[in-house]
């Protein structure tokens, strides 16, 4: 539209009409790209059922080296971080700004609690010798002669969900910051939507992870 | 009644908005210079960003094509040796996939047109769609380092054993593939947001046009295939790195599991290098006809059934790897079901030409051209898909004959005839025509004296990708290498051409191939802003029995106090107007 008499809110972008179409288009976006990352870890997932299905013993036995109660404490305090996002949002639609920062930094701390754990684990794998790929792979604990396939699929599947809570606490302190500039209320809070899906996201992708790597006997 | 369809919850007041022949704010004029260029957001831009970044892809992609063809002029070596033979095809194969017809049409082109066909200002995300084409120079700039480096000769497939044993530098191929799909990724989430969210007032889904259709349709094989390509490239990337034992035998993987991953992502790939062009294809025979699309809906439709078919085929690449008898004989059935879509697309351009008005223009010489070489490459593939006729030709000349037919014959045969449509749209220059004609002459002819031979030789037993062949191959050989050399010349033409046009063209009319498309009713180059006005669409695209002025309207804007008037009036007065003309 040519007209720009009429005064607009300062979210709304210049190539939309008003913001509820911005905000549709936002949300349409970000599912969209919801379907990416699921497809994406598809793939993985495709080939975590392909290596289980020929080598079932190798799963079962390899299963036994990861440690099943930091998974559950790091599948709680994923649960929990959604909770909490879930809450900043509905702060952000009643115009609690407070709450919003209070929610976000809660989710923030919980993601750094799931990371410090998941750190934890690593390590201690890397110490006993369970490194990904046959090369660096030395651990003799597991008599299987594909027990590497196990941890490459193991460290690939968590080390890209990893990085996916890396770039979300990135996100969540970027809608933080914004927040605490008072640029969110319930006339405007696309972005705190768009990245609370994907937190979502990243939680549910750890739902299937953690029993299909820690759980399985 | 028209006004009905377009305000079934409010009236809108439209008004007349023609054109201008001369606009003195276009697009080219607004934010000027080159850190104006790499920093903008305009969807405009960044299609011609994209058209030159291609441009530039596809000459040294068919450079390498030209070496190749020079060397296999003799049976031994011509000129080359084996080594840099293998380097120059998997570099022509990967160079022309991945950085020219996967993004030719739908970034370059798509992006220019899409929104303004929508009547939009921009496409949904118009910081991404920047973003999206700085992923793509990433992704190439990762090439050229491996060029720098070692090469790469495993094929453009990286097919495993041997991707993860070859010497040359494969790991900064894939992952310059790997960022090169984030590109990919977000072109098509934008497009695919921009197509449900960004239309003006009016064009509802059975106005769209069948460009946009097939954008979707392209725009959702992209969202669902790329990111499988993604994680296989990651996957073969640790293989050779890590030696995660997936795909390598060696350590306890399935190179077989490697070409089902892989072909996952790159048979919907060949779809979505083909189904753009056969949005163009809608859209050029249509304006050359002054005809009605033939069977909107079913060419609207089947785009998306390709796009679906084409999930559940990715299996006859493998006839010969080893797959089960049974999931064999099912991708050669679903093989064939890929080509009913196909042909109710040929079908009903076909009857879209019966008793049209045709003009021979340059974009429709190239559709004609289309529709000759990519039935023969679909009729040819059809072929290629029935089993025991595959085991005979699976990995010879018959292969690359067929694939060229329909990706170059199909693919860059529609963008010529994009390029040649939209071209004045773009630069608001009209280029030579006669120029034109004689350079599609070189390349029809350039084209089948290059490939056709390659089928026969293929049926005869000569395998693709072989550095030497037997004496009796020579005679065709020598053929496909002057045919090649002729569609070389049919390029610089165009290349000449349209530079000359570029700079010293005549000017072009807003709408000089009188197209119903809402794309021509912008000045030609558009406004910054594509429309003016907002634009308000009563019929469908190609309604061309219905005046020019009924696809000129736009919102009203209130001046001086007076009230605008109803689509309804606007059209009454506009018809009675064009009564009068016809009759004077």
């Amino acid at each position: 539209m040519s007209n720009h008499s009429q005064a607009h809110p300062a979210h709304l972008q210049h190539h939309f009409v008003d913001s509820d179409q911005q905000f549709d288009a936002a949300k349409m976006g970000m599912w969209v790209f919801i379907v990416n990352e699921i497809l994406f870890f598809g793939g993985l997932f495709c080939a975590y059922i392909v290596f289980r299905a020929w080598y079932p013993d190798l799963f079962t036995q390899a299963a036994t080296e990861l440690n099943t109660v930091w998974g559950a404490v790091n599948t709680l305090v994923l649960i929990g971080s959604s909770l909490t996002v879930a809450m900043a949002i509905r702060s952000a639609q009643k115009n609690q700004i407070k709450g919003l920062q209070i929610n976000l930094l809660i989710t923030i701390a919980l993601a750094c609690v799931f990371l410090l754990i998941k750190y934890f684990e690593y390590s201690h794998k890397l110490h006993i010798g369970i490194w990904p790929g046959a090369e660096l792979y030395t651990y003799e604990g597991i008599d299987h002669p594909l027990a590497h396939v196990f941890f490459s699929i193991y460290y690939v599947m968590t080390g890209i969900h990893a990085i996916h809570i890396i770039v979300g606490i990135g996100l969540m302190i970027w809608i933080y910051i914004r927040a605490k500039k008072n640029e969110f209320g319930s006339e405007y809070y696309t972005p705190v939507e768009m990245v609370g899906l994907y937190w979502h996201l990243v939680d549910v992708i750890w739902i299937f992870l953690f029993p299909l790597l820690y759980l399985i006997e | 009644m028209a006004t009905a369809e377009v305000s079934n919850t409010k009236t809108l007041k439209v008004q007349r908005f023609k054109p201008a022949d001369n606009p003195t704010n276009t697009y080219l004029t607004d934010e000027k210079g080159v850190w104006a260029w790499m920093t903008t957001v305009d969807h405009k831009k960044i299609g011609i960003m994209y058209l030159v970044a291609v441009a530039i892809f596809f000459a040294v992609g068919g450079a390498l094509a030209l070496l190749l063809r020079t060397e296999l002029m003799t049976p031994a070596k011509t000129f080359i040796e084996a080594d840099t033979y293998n380097q120059l095809f998997t570099l022509h194969g990967a160079i022309m996939v991945f950085f020219v017809l996967v993004p030719s049409i739908p970034a370059a082109l798509g992006n220019f047109i899409m929104p303004m066909q929508l009547g939009a200002k921009d496409v949904a995300f118009p910081k991404l769609n920047l973003a999206s084409f700085y992923i793509y120079v990433a992704g190439a700039i990762f090439t050229f380092i491996a060029l720098a480096q070692h090469g790469l000769d495993t094929g453009w497939t990286f097919y495993t054993p041997y991707s993860t044993e070859s010497s040359s530098s494969v790991i900064w191929v894939t992952m310059g593939v790997f960022i090169l799909g984030f590109s990919s990724i977000l072109t098509g989430t934008n497009f695919i947001t921009t197509i449900h969210k960004m239309r003006a007032p009016g064009i509802t889904w059975g106005k769209l046009p069948l460009n946009v259709w097939a954008l979707y349709a392209t725009s959702i094989i992209q969202v669902l295939a790329t990111p499988v390509l993604a994680i296989t490239v990651l996957l073969l990337t640790m293989e050779r790195w890590l030696g995660f034992g997936i795909f390598d035998p060696a350590l306890g993987g399935d190179p077989v599991l490697f070409q089902h991953f892989f072909w996952f992502y790159s048979h919907p790939a060949v779809y979505i290098m083909i189904v753009p062009g056969f949005g163009i294809i809608s859209e050029v025979i249509s304006t050359f006809s002054k005809k009605t699309v033939f069977g909107y809906w079913a060419i609207a439709l089947s785009s998306l059934a390709i796009a679906f078919i084409g999930f559940l085929v990715w299996g006859h690449h493998m006839f010969t790897s080893g797959q089960s008898a049974v999931a064999t004989t099912v991708f050669s059935f679903l093989t064939f079901l890929v080509g009913i879509p196909t042909g109710i697309k040929i079908f009903n351009w076909i009857a879209t030409l019966y008793k049209g008005s045709i003009k021979m223009d340059t974009p429709m010489i190239y559709v004609f051209i289309f529709l000759f070489l990519f039935s023969i490459g679909g009729f040819t593939g059809i072929m290629l898909g029935a089993l025991s006729v595959d085991i005979h030709l699976h990995d010879t000349y018959y292969v690359v004959a067929h694939f060229h037919y329909v990706m170059m014959g199909g693919t860059l045969i529609a963008l010529l005839a994009g390029l040649h449509f939209w071209w004045p749209k773009m630069t608001g220059k009209l280029y030579n025509e006669k120029l034109a004609k004689i350079a599609s002459v070189f390349i029809f002819v350039g084209f089948n004296v290059t490939f056709l031979p390659q089928f026969v030789m293929g049926a005869q037993g000569m395998p693709r990708r072989y550095y030497n062949y037997v004496d009796q191959f020579t005679a065709f050989h020598q053929t496909s290498t002057i045919g090649s050399y002729l569609l070389g010349v049919g390029f610089l033409i165009i290349l000449y051409y349209l530079m000359h046009s570029l700079f010293k063209g005549a000017k072009s009319p807003a709408n000089p191939w009188g197209s119903r498309g809402l794309e021509w009713q912008a000045t030609s180059p558009p406004d910054f802003h594509n429309f003016d006005h907002t634009p308000v669409v009563i019929h469908g695209p190609y309604d061309y029995h219905q005046p020019m002025e009924e696809f000129q309207l736009g919102l009203a804007v209130d001046t001086n106090g007076h009230d605008s008037e109803t689509a309804k009036e606007v059209v009454d007065k506009e018809r009675e107007q064009w009564k009068n003309y016809s009759l004077g």
